[in-house]
């Protein structure tokens, strides 16, 4: 791999979320919950030439093989990505992310008057229908704004 | 209904509503045969938003089934005040009592306690969400007068916000009935509303006008439009006057139409119509009674270990 090309390295072992929407990548981290404060490696690559996206994001995290039902929930921001578990520099399997049925405590209701956005103990759940989520208590449906209510 | 709470009415089958209104039927036709029926049990009235006729509805239904109630009284004078959340407060009080009736001013607020609770819990109105209860006896006058099949109904006024007109539609759907629905541009119904009634295949129509569908109704349900719904006074004095109905504007109506309102009213339903055949409402809210009756005798047994069908129940 030429100078040119190297933007970000080949992990040993970990998780690599490859075609992340450009601008995504951020998301992806904060969704899983990632700050870094984890003492894995993190490498973030964004706005990456794609064919398939045009511009992509990639996250490569070290040392951590994401379960299939840790990354789906990143369907919702990613629908095109894909997550590649690598072990000693090899992909041993590669997988595109699902859309998975519900979606616990990763985002906020954008209804202001929603009972989780009063002062309860209580995380949030939305279902995922045709074409967004739905908050399981208020049933307020978020569609195309899903990124702009990530609360992790 | 084999259901813990009654929560939303999207949650009601077109069983579980005849089943209920059955019920309150027989209970309207003998109301002796219910009076010591749950008698030593309690129920428990939480609510956190003023409220007259369903507060004192329940109650009174409570008190005709034998039952004590108690009540959390205004919430400035209780712990609410204090800072308790909501998920607390119902705990603390399922404690005291067989079922919990909750009115919050937040949606989803019912949905939430029914997480928290054992005892059967009944949405008297979360926000501008649902009240599954009204929409209970709104259906038992409905049926009263010309069933629940083959219906046409025009349901008028503040459709973004009005609870009763959000858990009204959705129950509608389980039967053969054609919803109009009428009011001003800036308050149809809400996008989770409209979903619902989408994925159900309803037959649905928006109009911003009475006018012209008037003559095909069988039911005109008329909702207040409020004040604060609006940021101008004017825009709202201007948008009101025009989903309001006097005997005259009923003259094109067929003879059997049926005048309903959840009230109370302000000015939307002049008192005129009140000495027409069509004018329903005070009917209405009468049927609050039978039909809570019947809500809660149904919940209770449904709570019941050894009660008639305890076993079955999903819990």
């Amino acid at each position: 791999m030429s100078e040119h090309e190297l933007r970000v390295s080949k992990i040993r072992d970990g998780t690599v979320i490859d075609h992340v929407e450009g601008g995504q990548a951020l998301n992806v981290l904060a969704i899983l919950g990632i700050d870094g404060s984890e003492g894995f490696g993190v490498s973030v690559g964004m706005n990456v030439p794609s064919d398939r996206l045009g511009r992509k994001d990639i996250v490569k995290v070290e040392d951590r093989e994401l379960s299939q039902s840790e990354v789906d929930v990143l369907s919702l921001i990613a629908p095109e990505a894909t997550i590649n578990i690598v072990r000693d520099f090899e992909v041993v399997e590669k997988n595109r992310v699902t859309r998975p049925d519900s979606v616990t405590g990763v985002l906020s209701c954008p209804n202001r008057n929603c009972i989780t956005n009063a002062d309860e103990p209580i995380e949030t759940r939305f279902d995922v229908v045709a074409d967004g989520v739905r908050c399981d208590y208020c049933a307020t449906i978020l569609r195309t704004d899903i990124a702009d209510h990530i609360d992790v | 209904m084999r259901q813990d709470h009654l929560i939303t009415a999207t949650q009601l089958s077109r069983d579980d509503i005849e089943a209920v209104l059955d019920r309150a039927r027989a209970v309207a036709d003998a109301p002796a045969a219910y009076a010591d029926r749950h008698a030593g049990r309690v129920l428990a009235l939480c609510f956190f938003e003023p409220s007259t006729r369903t507060r004192m509805s329940f109650d009174s239904a409570a008190k005709r089934l034998g039952m004590d109630t108690i009540d959390m009284g205004d919430v400035d004078s209780s712990s609410v005040s204090k800072g308790e959340s909501l998920s607390d407060t119902v705990r603390v009080i399922e404690g005291y009592a067989d079922a919990l009736v909750l009115r919050h001013p937040s949606e989803g607020a019912a949905t939430l306690a029914g997480e928290r609770v054992d005892v059967p819990v009944v949405n008297a109105g979360d926000g501008a969400g649902q009240h599954p209860s009204q929409t209970l006896l709104d259906l038992h006058t409905i049926r009263e007068d010309h069933g629940l099949d083959d219906l046409t109904i025009g349901i008028m006024g503040d459709l973004k916000y009005g609870r009763t007109v959000h858990s009204l539609a959705a129950a509608l759907t389980e039967f053969d009935a054609s919803q109009h629905f009428i009011s001003p541009e800036s308050l149809r119904l809400p996008r989770s509303v409209r979903f619902d009634l989408h994925e159900t295949g309803a037959q649905i129509r928006e109009d911003d006008e009475l006018e012209p569908v008037l003559d095909e109704l069988d039911v005109l349900y008329v909702t207040r439009i409020q004040k604060e719904r609006f940021p101008d006074e004017n825009e709202y004095h201007r948008v009101a006057g025009e989903y309001q109905i006097d005997a005259e504007t009923l003259e094109t109506a067929a003879d059997d139409l049926t005048v309903m309102h959840p009230l109370p009213r302000v000015d939307e339903i002049a008192p005129d119509v009140d000495e027409t055949d069509h004018a329903r409402y005070f009917e209405q809210a009468h049927n609050g009674i039978p039909v809570r009756m019947a809500l809660l005798d149904t919940l209770l047994e449904n709570a019941t270990p050894d009660g008639d069908g305890g076993a079955e129940v999903d819990r």
